[in-house]
């Protein structure tokens, strides 16, 4: 049974199509503000870690991991361009509006996406957390009852079913590897943990958007199991640390320190030359 | 084949092509009916495979010249990793990671073809980071812009199709073959650093000064990317007849200059040779004396970033060290569960009660 009504596309996307931001933006679909907002939230998550992930590029462990970990970053950024693109016509507004124009605490992103990379077991880590719950929120989404959410989803789910096999595989390699991998790989989990409660946090936006939003909290168990049984298999501890409360509302004005590093880095080029193309 | 395009992922195997005892058992003994064999092949203008006798300097320049090939690959990740982050538009981002990702699968692709001539591919990183072996050297100047990705797109990888297309002959079968892959990804390369120029030439002011700015920088150590002028280039003789080489280093840097001088036009950007003009007797650009002094001192390791990029490869190979460490303690604790598990099956059957075995078992004995 799904959780959502299914419901006739109203819009020229439907699940199976391939998408482009391009697509949606001509698709003549216009997200409501809450959706938008909604969609922002998704995007953002995306954009922020494919920036960090995209740092790995030309300085991963193995050639092999170089081309692994920016396939992430690539399909993380199609998330996003597709999410800022539908959210975006609800301001009429571009995808690259929304990830270069928006100050900082405009970004709707989870911390744990903004945290550092670390070494490799810390990134790994975060991998591990966040694709577990991408994988879970994707594949109730592609049952939404907005179409170009829907579309969306059934798109990217796939491909974060690599995400989590990427990072399970490694989990088990650093847990079972050495003594070294070993310390890494839980310090890079403890590091992280910190971060994990707010994914699976609800908001007011959510109960307004039954039927069209995952409510995080229902992706809690399936994720957490997932998390828990690919520890348990690396025979890692599940890390016990408190969690790191919110400053203020669940994606809105909670933000970590680290993002306005990230977006001073990512925007600097295109704000010194406001309305160009290129 | 190498499965860099497909997404699972390979954590510690190694491609190689065929077994390095299968290489080795050819060497040295060079017999007089190997050799003719392998001058027949050649004569013919037929493939070399690795496993067929070939003489030990043939052996060695193509090592020699794939891993280096190999090593500018990863190398020149380097310059356009260093826009990723900063990309001014969320397009343009993702078309950059994936013409670096590009790159590395084109270093896997050379590694695993120089391993088929028997070294491998920790070795020839090895030469990387100690310095012995060298890479191409216009990664070793600064991607200081937006543009740049653009110029280096265009006129790099441009140089790179001019000095490859011939090499998807090569008398080597699997260099051959790479190179056809290779090819053909770095069309899109040039096509799509063209654009970035392009958009940058039609755009802002700013944007025009930037893109002409960056052609300056790269049009000579471009053009130097073919190598020393004939006359300075003794090596060429012998690759050109093993079939390796099909055009002389200055027939290529022609048809290069020929290629982008158009190109350049179309942008409306200048390219920075006032001695460019057209030779209508020999149908071909003339072009400007190249600083030759310049680029052998790159060579020799004073480029603008030489020591940056080395440190920057060697970094990452060494904060990786654990990493690896740990796939390959993981691989063999899999090895070792697998083999035991063997055990245990062959001896549980041993031990199997005489009731549960086959019928058949029970009539031999
Ligand atoms: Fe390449
Ligand atoms: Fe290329």
């Amino acid at each position: 049974m799904s959780t959502f009504a299914s419901q006739e596309s109203a819009t020229k996307i439907s699940a199976g199509e391939s998408i482009s931001s391009e697509s949606i933006a001509e698709s003549g679909a216009t997200a409501s503000e809450d959706v938008a907002q909604y969609a922002m939230r998704l995007g953002d998550d995306a954009l922020i870690l494919s920036q960090r992930l995209g740092w790995w590029i030309a300085r991963a462990p193995e050639l092999e991991e170089d081309i692994a970990l920016s396939n992430i970053a690539l399909d993380l950024i199609g998330h996003a361009r597709f999410l800022l693109t539908y959210a975006g016509t609800a301001w009429n507004k571009s995808e690259d509006d929304l990830a270069y124009f928006r100050p900082e605490e405009e970004f709707r992103s989870c911390r744990l996406v903004e945290q550092e990379n670390g070494d490799f077991g810390q990134t790994i880590a975060r991998q591990l957390i966040f694709s577990m719950y991408q994988y879970e929120l994707y594949k109730a989404l592609a049952e939404s009852s907005d179409p170009t959410l829907a579309a969306i989803a059934d798109k990217a789910v796939k491909e974060v079913e690599y995400h989590v096999d990427h990072a399970s595989q490694w989990i088990l390699r650093l847990g079972l590897g050495t003594e070294e991998s070993r310390r890494r790989i839980a310090a890079g989990l403890e590091y992280m943990w910190p971060y994990v409660e707010e994914l699976f946090t609800d908001d007011e936006l959510i109960d307004r958007l039954d039927g069209v939003a995952v409510r995080p909290s229902s992706l809690e168990e399936a994720a957490m199991r997932g998390i828990r049984s690919v520890l348990a298999e690396a025979e890692l501890e599940v890390p016990e640390v408190a969690q790191a409360r919110l400053t203020s509302e669940v994606r809105d004005g909670s933000y970590s320190e680290h993002r306005g590093y990230i977006l001073a880095e990512m925007q600097s080029l295109a704000r010194q030359h406001p309305g160009a193309t290129w | 084949m190498l499965t860099t395009t497909v997404y699972p992922y390979i954590l510690n195997e190694r491609s190689v092509f065929i077994s390095l005892e299968d290489v080795m058992t050819h060497t040295d003994d060079a017999v007089a009916p190997e050799q003719e064999h392998f001058d027949a092949l050649i004569a013919d203008d037929s493939r070399i495979e690795p496993r067929d006798w070939m003489p030990e300097a043939y052996r060695k320049t193509l090592t020699r010249q794939i891993s280096q090939h190999a090593h500018s690959e990863i190398i020149g990740m380097q310059p356009e990793a260093n826009w990723i982050t900063r990309a001014p538009s969320l397009k343009r981002k993702s078309i950059l990671m994936a013409k670096v990702q590009d790159e590395a699968g084109h270093g896997l692709y050379l590694y695993s073809s120089a391993e088929t001539l028997g070294t491998p591919r920790p070795v020839l990183n090895d030469q990387l980071l100690t310095g012995r072996a060298k890479y191409s050297s216009i990664f070793n100047y600064p991607a200081r812009t937006w543009a740049d990705m653009g110029a280096i797109g265009w006129l790099v990888d441009g140089a790179a199709i001019c000095n490859q297309v011939p090499l998807c002959r090569a008398s080597y079968g699997p260099y051959g073959r790479a190179m056809v892959r290779i090819c053909k990804e770095e069309s899109f390369h040039q096509r799509q650093g063209w654009e970035i120029l392009y958009e940058l030439s039609h755009g802002t002011d700013a944007q025009k000064k930037m893109a002409q700015d960056a052609v300056d920088r790269f049009y000579g150590p471009a053009l130097q990317m073919f190598g020393p002028p004939d006359a300075d280039s003794p090596n060429s003789q012998q690759s050109m007849a093993w079939n390796i080489k099909r055009f002389s280093n200055d027939e290529l840097r022609q048809r290069f200059v020929d290629m982008i001088v158009p190109q350049a036009e179309a942008l409306g950007l200048t390219l920075p040779d006032p001695d460019l003009v057209w030779n209508e007797e020999r149908q071909h650009y003339d072009y400007g004396e190249l600083d030759w002094d310049e680029f052998m001192s790159v060579i020799k390791g004073r480029g603008p970033c030489s020591v940056q990029r080395m440190k920057r490869r060697r970094e990452a190979h060494e904060n990786g060290a654990w990493v690896r460490e740990a796939a390959a303690a993981y691989a063999e604790r899999q090895a070792a569960r697998a083999a035991e598990a063997a055990n245990h099956e062959d001896h549980e059957t041993e031990t199997a009660p005489s009731s549960q075995r086959p019928a058949a078992q029970l009539i031999g004995a």
